[in-house]
């Protein structure tokens, strides 16, 4: 991930150490994939609970963007920010393969350089994808607009409730996805169908600093 | 429970260590009077099959070692190779198998750590990582289950550790019902001039203990693994070890941030025999004695023995020799990544090794003979015998070569394997150039622009138990065209020989050709050994596995952009055959499936032949020609075809030249290969290869929907991919996860 943010950015991001209290003043925060902890206990559950936490949770309030790709999609859950649970695959083995993606909501910050409905390719890589909500709450974001991805073409890889990929908060500064977009953003990649996510948010974050 | 350490030395004792009568002896010398309790075990560790190579040694001094690119061979925790720009590749191959039969997901883990952390200890970052795995028959009642646990630990260790695994093999086959193989490959790089070793240097230096606490789990596991196995195996529980990938990833981050400022002196892994053989390495190499005191060393529980420590095999914990006034520093470092760090001795002047225990000494042992000093065995061996060849005519033909095609694509050794390697990160990381499936996993060099390397891992052990040494050559061979078949350039390899009970004359046989053939392939092919390991005794109730030498190499790509994929063809592209008509059916997956046979001799490989192909391929995908490459192998011709229609979801119409068609199509002649060339360079590629004198024949276009080759094959490719991809999936009772899901 911060390879892939040096390269879209052509700068290397800042990195916070997990019991940091205090983050910089920054406009893009990005919770990044991985086994945080090992994901002993839960999936992103011990992460969720770090000191730089806190801080993340103050940025997310006072509106800075947020996004947490598999692991830190799984933290996001955990520690409140997103609704929802994200529960073991439904085949029980961890995947990693390439699924396709519709964009199901393109008036975000990080979606907006896609078109509403596009399908994209997108790798996936993790065990503990499978994105649940109450019915309550699944009403409440799909209702709200608040899905952003979603698993197309019979590629949904965990069992996800409603093929769903990718959520926003209702103030829509904070994204969570399973997929991974920073592994296809390059011609080595065998593609670049992720990297306008990245372009949109850079954009958005260059907008608001100028 | 705790073991009593003042156990009395008696010779069912002795015998429960695995050491025999004349070693015993030998130890009394060595030792000066009778050994404490403690001590038989340090010497067991030290002298056992798994650490000594006691019997393999005398032969492997013969393998080719050395190349231009070679900055270190054996003898290290991996091999470290040259690839260009101040950078070095550093890899090694390493067996898990006994610890994998007695508890797949853990044995399988383990595996994975314990090859991870023999790269990084060197100071190179691991960049990938392949598996290679041999199960028991299909049907048989253990193999499903270690399958699934094997699979699920190999990608429960690599995937949260963060390395992609980018190749491998699966193979099934009877011999290995009691005795499953799990043979774990992995490479990093590192810069040339920041490389580690284990020889200490400096007296009265402190030895520092870091990583995980020691516990009770894996007490004896060398000596385990240098056992037959019997019915009792799963009273072996205890001796696996338990992986815990999250402090490994720590590890790894916190050793290379202490390299980074200087403070390391030497530095060695704990793997197998733990702190013992940890310890001994490190003093044997630098001429050095180490005393230890135990009370300082992280325990995980109470009252462990002096014993229990020094042979525990707990995992993710490493030894180093630290610059003294850098001690703060470095424990700064760890404190951070939340590892222990302990000071649990120094290095002394009296080549002794001396181990302290409340208060007690209780061992002091001449170093440099624990280390040195290990006996080695020339045993008794017999010459393999060999068979003669076997004109095609001798084989029944198959009653419909389209039928027989689907099987063989369906079949467990040729199916897919996407089953497994979909369990498998093989992204991570964000530079994987290649994905496994096709003939070699291939990763870019961090940071350099245009240069990648490829990794492949092989043997067919069904050609090894026919014929050792063709086999032994067969299995270089195949590994050298599957890195020349992506476009790299076949740097230099690593060897995991797994074998039988070297007590018994005719493994023994086996053993000493397959390592001849080994070594000439590696000196003709120009792919010297680096490092290996040798893992013997792989029977269960006195029967063998098959034979398997299996051989991981690492090839260069200077231009990625040139890089050839199995499934790149495009439609009109012209596919060339580089060698000539099949004819060896004896051996092959099509005598295995069709005919339900295993007879016959292995092929034969030709290495100069060998060679000659594969400077010409390696030209020809390097000067841009190939659109796509892909080797034969197992299957011959036809599956090869077959594989690179199913990977591009292109047809192609073939006419080849037949002699008899069912050795044309499924013959497994060695040193081929398919290279589809773009039709506008087509005549002039020909021309070429006319001038090379590399025999090659023109055989078909790309393009439609099916594969057909002359009047023989006919086949939709959709009907070719769904056998290919049906057999795995439907073997493990998977089925699709979206159907879990409904």
């Amino acid at each position: 991930m911060i390879a892939a943010l040096t390269l879209v950015s052509g700068q290397q991001p800042l990195i916070a150490w997990h019991t940091d209290e205090e983050l910089p003043a920054c406009d893009l925060i990005v919770l990044p994939g991985g086994f945080s902890h090992g994901d002993y206990l839960r999936s992103g559950a011990i992460a969720a609970r770090a000191p730089v936490m806190n801080a993340v949770r103050r940025a997310a309030d006072s509106g800075v963007m947020i996004l947490g790709v598999c692991n830190g999609f799984q933290m996001l859950t955990e520690a409140g920010l997103l609704p929802g649970a994200l529960m073991r695959n439904a085949g029980l083995t961890f995947v990693c393969k390439e699924v396709r993606l519709q964009i199901a909501n393109t008036d975000t910050a990080f979606t907006k350089y896609y078109d509403k409905d596009e399908v994209i390719r997108c790798p996936v890589a993790h065990h503990d994808g499978n994105y649940f909500a109450d019915a309550q709450t699944l009403e409440e974001i799909e209702g709200n607009g608040q899905v952003v991805f979603r698993y197309a073409e019979g590629t949904n890889p965990n069992g996800s409730i409603n093929d769903i990929a990718g959520i926003m908060n209702t103030k829509r500064n904070v994204l969570g996805m399973m997929p991974h977009p920073e592994n296809l953003i390059e011609p080595a990649h065998g593609g670049t169908d992720g990297r306008r996510l990245f372009e949109a948010a850079l954009k958005m974050v260059q907008s608001r600093a100028a | 429970m705790t073991v009593n350490n003042t156990h009395a030395i008696t010779p069912q004792l002795i015998a429960d260590h695995g050491i025999n009568d004349e070693e015993y002896a030998r130890i009394l010398e060595l030792t000066g009077r009778e050994p404490t309790f403690t001590e038989l075990g340090i010497w067991s560790a030290m002298w056992n099959e798994h650490c000594s190579y006691k019997s393999s040694k005398k032969w492997l001094k013969t393998l080719p070692t050395d190349g231009p690119r070679v900055v270190y061979g054996p003898g290290e925790n991996a091999g470290v190779v040259d690839i260009g720009d101040g950078d070095v590749v550093v890899f090694k191959m390493e067996s898990h198998n006994h610890p994998s039969f007695i508890e797949p997901y853990q044995g399988a883990a383990t595996g994975v750590g314990g090859i991870l952390r023999d790269v990084f200890t060197m100071g190179a970052r691991p960049i990938a990582a392949m598996n290679a795995l041999r199960f028991g028959a299909p049907d048989h009642e253990k193999t499903r289950h270690l399958v699934a646990g094997v699979v699920a630990g190999i990608g429960g260790y690599g995937n949260s550790f963060g390395v992609p695994t980018v190749g491998g093999e699966v193979n099934f086959h009877p011999r290995y019902n009691g005795n499953i193989l799990v043979n774990a490959f992995a490479a990093g790089i590192a810069r040339g001039d920041a490389i580690y070793i284990s020889k200490a240097e400096g007296v009265g230096l402190p030895v520092v203990y870091l990583g995980a606490k020691t516990g009770r789990d894996g007490v004896g596991g060398a000596t385990m693994a240098s056992a037959e196995f019997d019915d009792s195996i799963d009273e072996k529980r205890p001796t696996v070890q338990v992986g815990d990938p999250f402090t490994e990833k720590c590890l790894l981050e916190a050793c290379l941030e202490l390299m980074a400022t200087g403070a390391v002196i030497a530095i060695q892994d704990m793997g197998a025999a733990g702190l013992t053989c940890s310890a001994v390495e490190m003093g044997a190499r630098g001429d050095l004695g180490i005393r230890l005191n135990l009370d300082d060393v992280p325990a995980r529980e109470d009252s462990m023995t002096a014993y229990e420590m020094m042979l525990s095999e707990s995992q993710e914990r490493m030894l180093m020799v630290l610059r003294p006034e850098k001690e703060q520093e470095a424990k700064t470092i760890f404190v951070k990544w939340g590892l222990d760090f302990a000071v649990v001795g120094e290095t002394t002047d009296d080549l002794r090794f001396r181990i302290q225990h409340q208060g007690q000494e209780v061992a002091d042992l001449p170093i440099k003979e624990l280390g040195d000093e290990a006996p080695e065995y020339d045993r008794p061996w017999v010459e393999p015998g060999t068979y003669s060849q076997q004109s095609p005519h001798l084989f029944a033909p198959p009653d419909d070569y389209n039928h027989a095609l689907l099987k063989l694509l369906g079949s467990p050794n040729l199916s897919s394997r996407r089953w497994v390697w979909e369990q498998y990160d093989t992204m991570i990381q964000g530079n994987t150039l290649q994905l496994p499936g096709g003939d070699a996993g291939v990763v870019r060099v961090d940071g350099h622009a245009t240069k990648a390397l490829a990794f492949s891992s092989d043997v067919t052990p069904r050609y090894v138990e026919a014929d050792p040494y063709e086999g032994g050559k067969q299995a270089v061979a195949e590994c050298y065209r599957n890195l020349i078949a992506t476009g790299s350039e076949p740097l230099a390899a690593t060897d995991n020989l797994n074998f039988g009970n070297p007590e018994k004359p005719e493994i023994m046989g086996q053993f000493v050709a397959a390592v001849r053939g080994i070594g000439e392939a590696c000196s003709s092919l120009g792919m010297p050994i680096v490092s290996g390991n040798v893992s013997l005794y792989n029977e269960t109730n006195g029967e063998a596995i098959l034979p398997t030498p299996t051989i991981g190499g690492v090839g260069l790509i200077d231009d990625q952009e040139k890089m050839a994929r199995i499934g790149s063809a495009d439609d009109r592209d012209v596919l060339f055959l580089i060698g000539t008509e099949g004819t060896h059916l004896a051996r092959s997956i099509y005598q295995y499936e069709i005919l339900e046979e295993e007879s016959g001799p292995a092929p034969a490989v030709d290495l100069l032949m060998e060679k000659t192909r594969g400077d010409f391929v390696l030209a020809a995908i390097r000067s841009g020609y190939a659109s796509a490459c892909h080797d034969i192998s197992d299957g011959g011709l036809a599956v090869a075809l077959a594989e690179m229609c199913i990977a591009s979801g292109i047809g192609a119409t073939c006419t080849i030249d037949i002699t008899y068609a069912h050795a044309a199509l499924f013959g497994e002649d060695q040193s081929r290969y398919i290279i589809a060339v773009d039709d506008q360079w087509a005549d002039m590629f020909a021309a070429n290869s006319e001038g090379s004198g590399v025999s090659f024949a023109r055989i078909g276009v790309v393009g439609g929907d099916r594969l057909v080759i002359n009047e023989f094959v006919d086949l939709s490719v959709k009907d070719m991919k769904d056998a290919h991809e049906a057999w795995f999936p439907n073997f493990m009772g998977a089925g699709t996860v979206a159907q879990a899901a409904e």
